[in-house]
């Protein structure tokens, strides 16, 4: 197991190892990521989220340039999907940023999505409590690109940049209802092509119309998203999309809104842990049991159909938990 | 939730050799084995190959090599990944490699060579051996 103390003095070697023994759903993971979250949480987390092809990877390029002009130590997660038919997967993100290959104080990691459809891993959050221990002070997370429905970013994100570029269709596919909402940085990237200016009118216009009261309002957010416009390949306008991270980074601090922010997202890991946790349990629970053998044996044979069996034995189930819950209480008060 | 270990590739091509289709089509064969497969791209330095394979915790570092210099190459990353610590990882090579050197790089630590005209299949029959 990687060490600890190694991880915390920011070895890239341990860090790294850590993060596969996450990602592989090692027995181990979970005692290494208790030991680690204590000493997690000082990073500031940015999502940059958008469909494929919009120029992520390459931004994210630039982004770093402009992090590491100011000497911020910076680590990226780079999201790509698994195929589901093989289980393996190409993860080609880092491609476009290998000329920070040789620096130090970058440290660029691959995660292919095993099998989650919100754009993450199961385990990049993990990732990122490991990688803010070894004490990178800007973590940025590309998610895998799919387009409309990438919204775990919200949940793992401290500010969210979304990239569309111009001429895609009536101008506001890519940035639908949900994806809109999530955002704080809008990017029309590649904006040497026709039609940015539509693009930047369009999304500027979308965005007058939000529903304000969605995700934050306990944050009584007064930050009025940004729409700007870069072209990745060549840095311009990133320089302006750095500030403008930086700026919503000012803004998050001031009257304790990171703080309450990064509440928000403790309780959404909390709650998304205790999904994968009990679920589990209550699988290896429920397939061990003699109701759940009698009731597929039933299927087979016809006498119950799916849906009822189903119920009756999740029906079943809660008693049986009840139950245990009551022995277990009892023994307690032994 | 399983533990699942995946087979996790470094696919590069270090030095100067321009021609990547070889190292590309290797990659997808790869991946359609239920590996993944981090492509790093042309032109790799060693020091970027050895940087990539310690931030991505591989498990092999696959190179392509057609430019004749597989020999001084493969001695040379040899000696760094021992340096850095990395004994867990497996250094394999592909691409124009005469024969005669395979033995020459075996002795090096190369794990294992796949010369042109290796199948898919014998690579990742080759590569998962190696975890066996």
């Amino acid at each position: 197991m990687p060490d600890v103390k190694e991880i915390l003095q920011g070895s890239q070697i341990a860090g790294a190892r850590a993060i596969r023994l996450i990602d592989d759903n090692d027995p181990k993971a979970f005692s290494l990521l208790k030991q680690l979250y204590p000493h997690s949480g000082n990073a500031f987390i940015i999502g940059i989220t958008g469909s494929p092809g919009v120029g992520k990877s390459t931004l994210i390029d630039a982004l770093i340039f402009e992090f590491r002009k100011r000497d911020f130590k910076i680590a990226v997660i780079a999201v790509d999907p698994t195929s589901p038919f093989s289980g393996g997967a190409i993860l080609g993100d880092r491609l476009r940023m290998q000329r920070h290959g040789a620096d130090e104080k970058v440290f660029i990691r691959s995660m292919a999505s095993r099998g989650q459809k919100g754009g993450l891993s199961r385990a990049t959050k993990d990732a990122a409590i490991v990688l803010s221990a070894m004490g990178y002070e800007i973590i940025i997370i590309e998610t895998v690109g799919a387009g409309q429905a990438e919204f775990d970013i919200a949940a793992v994100a401290h500010s969210i940049g979304i990239v569309t570029i111009p001429g895609t269709g009536d101008g506001i596919q890519a940035v639908k209802a949900g994806i809109l909402e999530i955002g704080d940085i809008f990017i029309v990237n590649k904006s040497d092509r026709t039609d940015a200016e539509a693009a930047v009118h369009e999304l500027k216009m979308m965005l007058s119309m939000r529903n304000s009261k969605g995700q934050e309002s306990h944050l009584s957010r007064p930050w009025t998203a940004r729409v700007l416009k870069t072209i990745a390949q060549n840095g311009t306008g990133v320089k302006e999309l750095f500030d403008t991270f930086l700026a919503h980074f000012d803004f998050m601090k001031q009257n304790g809104r990171l703080e309450l922010k990064k509440k928000h997202l403790e309780r959404l890991y909390f709650k998304s842990l205790l999904k994968d946790l009990a679920l589990e349990k209550i699988e290896l629970f429920v397939q061990e049991s003699m109701a759940f053998k009698e009731t597929l044996d039933q299927i087979e044979s016809g006498t119950i159909d799916p849906i009822t069996a189903a119920e009756n034995v999740t029906n079943d189930l809660k008693i049986t938990c009840n139950l245990k819950a009551i022995r277990n209480l009892k023994v307690r008060d032994n | 939730m399983e533990t699942k270990h995946k087979i996790r590739v470094l696919i590069a091509k270090p030095g100067l050799d321009g021609h990547d289709k070889g190292a590309k089509i290797v990659a997808l064969a790869l991946r359609d084995a239920g590996m993944e497969v981090i492509y790093s791209g042309l032109h790799q330095t060693l020091d970027q190959i050895i940087q990539t394979a310690i931030q991505e915790a591989v498990d092999i570092i696959g190179l392509s090599i057609m430019s004749g210099a597989h020999l001084p190459i493969c001695e040379k990353l040899m000696a760094m990944m021992k340096e850095k610590g990395l004994k867990d990882i497996c250094l394999t090579v592909g691409g124009v490699i005469p024969h005669q050197d395979i033995p020459k790089l075996k002795q090096m630590g190369v794990s294992a060579v796949f010369p042109g005209g290796t199948s898919f299949e014998s690579i990742t029959l080759g590569m998962n051996k190696l975890f066996e």
